[in-house]
């Protein structure tokens, strides 16, 4: 006995480096986006709140695209205004009806928009996360889509504290975002290969399609995530891989990651509906065998 | 202005420039970002016990860690440099702690050839160990050799125009209370 403690004294600083070491790893295996990490939500309210101060000197330094993003934006949606249209038949009137309640073709939203500012973004690393002064108190929750003032796809939501909440850009290497081609509606995955932060890689779609260097990849309608036809970026290199028949596509981001500033947080309000009905027609056809 | 108070600042500048300067430069390379925050463990005072130089290390890998979303990754290799440090002070310079003139290590209190070895196998220390565990999960062996070389290089040109711009004032060891 009287061994063991001389030996625990004798080597009490390798043996306090060792647990240390232990719990360090033990940290950076169980962290992945699905669980929040050890301390994040409180860590992140203090990175937040650093962030958000650094971020109001950083904001000067990409006003001007910023503005012109804006000013694009704007610039389509006047041109969606009703008065821009006049009808040309003067015997056709616009009859607005009142009575919708049996209207079949009623809309019903789907898709909930929510602007949100970005504190911290970094394209260096592996796995590149955006940081937004939004958090699950403005009603943020994981899994919502992510998009640049222009509409275009910059990454997702996987994780949230109460005023800010962590965004997995589309540069990171566990992300899979379902795409289509616009040209020709076929689907594919989007991933990053952690080479260059302009490049992402298309997968996924059969050397029989007809594809051209700069036909925008857009957000495919089936993902319960994100919002359907928006631009994630163009093709910019056609390669083909010549063991299964798919291309690899190279796609030239759409977002300049370098100066994205001013977001919208997406949320797709039939999502948990959706998600249900999924894992009860699995249950069902589960039972019946 | 005392070594606890000092050190305190010094954290908080190295961190702060880690993760607001040097990790948003745009690429050199691919992925080679440039380190400086650990320097603060090189610079902590010959007299600090070793359990200290642990936990120390271990709250500066954290804090960068939290910045950059990557908990663990930093912490480990802080901790690593934080164990070896003792030894290779001692492997350099024979002394006991209380036989430096000087409080901290530099190149002054060194000699800048000695300190130059010091900062390099703790440099490359750091960065082999920071980009093994990066390679557990991710990327090719040849990416993780010449990520190693090129960081640490980089991290190594660092460190000289560091010391080189800001020489830490001459701080002697003496009889009375510091």
């Amino acid at each position: 006995m009287r061994n063991i403690f001389l030996f625990i004294r004798r080597y009490f600083v390798l043996l306090s480096f060792l647990v240390l070491q232990g719990i360090a790893l033990w940290m950076l295996f169980t962290y992945n986006r699905f669980h929040q990490a050890v301390g994040m939500g409180v860590a992140s309210e203090i990175t937040g709140s650093v962030n958000a101060q650094v971020d109001k000197v950083d904001d000067y330094f990409h006003l001007r695209q910023e503005n012109l993003r804006v000013h694009r934006v704007n610039d389509s949606l006047l041109n969606l205004v009703r008065t821009n249209f006049t009808p040309v038949d003067t015997t056709a009137r616009q009859i607005a009806d009142t009575l919708r309640i049996t209207d079949m073709t009623r809309q019903v939203r789907r898709y909930l928009w929510r602007p949100a500012k970005v504190v911290y973004n970094s394209v260096n690393f592996e796995r590149n996360y955006l940081q937004l002064n939004r958090g699950a108190k403005e009603g943020i929750a994981e899994n919502m889509a992510v998009l640049n003032s222009d509409g275009s796809l910059v990454g997702l939501v996987v994780g949230t504290s109460n005023n800010f909440s962590q965004v997995m850009s589309l540069l990171h290497v566990q992300s899979r975002v379902p795409a289509s081609l616009k040209n020709s509606n076929v689907f594919g995955t989007i991933e990053w290969n952690a080479k260059d932060p302009r490049l992402l890689l298309l997968k996924g779609i059969s050397r029989d399609v007809k594809v051209k260097r700069g036909d925008s990849v857009l957000t495919s309608i089936y993902s319960y995530n994100y919002p359907p036809g928006f631009l994630i970026g163009r093709i910019a290199k056609i390669d083909e891989d010549k063991a299964s028949g798919f291309y690899i596509l190279q796609v030239r981001t759409a977002v300049n990651f370098n100066a994205v500033q001013q977001v919208f947080v997406v949320e797709n309000l039939q999502r948990a509906e959706q998600l249900k009905l999924e894992e009860d027609t699995r249950k069902k056809m589960e039972q019946k065998k | 202005m005392s070594d606890l108070v000092r050190n305190i600042i010094r954290l908080a500048v190295f961190i702060f420039v880690q993760a607001f300067i040097l990790n948003k430069v745009p690429n050199l390379h691919r992925f080679v970002v440039p380190y400086i925050y650990f320097l603060f463990i090189l610079w902590l005072p010959f007299t600090t016990p070793r359990l200290t130089l642990l936990a120390l290390g271990f709250i500066t890998g954290l804090s960068l860690d939290y910045f950059k979303m990557t908990p663990g990754l930093h912490t480990a290799a802080c901790l690593l440099i934080a164990y070896v440090r003792p030894f290779i002070i001692t492997l350099l310079s024979p002394k006991e702690a209380t036989e430096f003139t000087f409080r901290e290590p530099s190149p002054r209190a060194m000699g800048w050839s000695s300190y130059m070895v010091y900062a390099f196998i703790l440099t490359l220390l750091h960065h082999l160990y920071l980009t093994f565990l990066e390679w557990l999960d991710f990327g090719s062996l040849l990416d993780l050799l010449i990520k190693v070389g090129a960081t640490t290089a980089i991290s190594m040109l660092l460190i000289v125009t560091t010391e080189v711009l800001f020489p830490r004032k001459l701080k002697f060891r003496t009889n009375t209370a510091a």
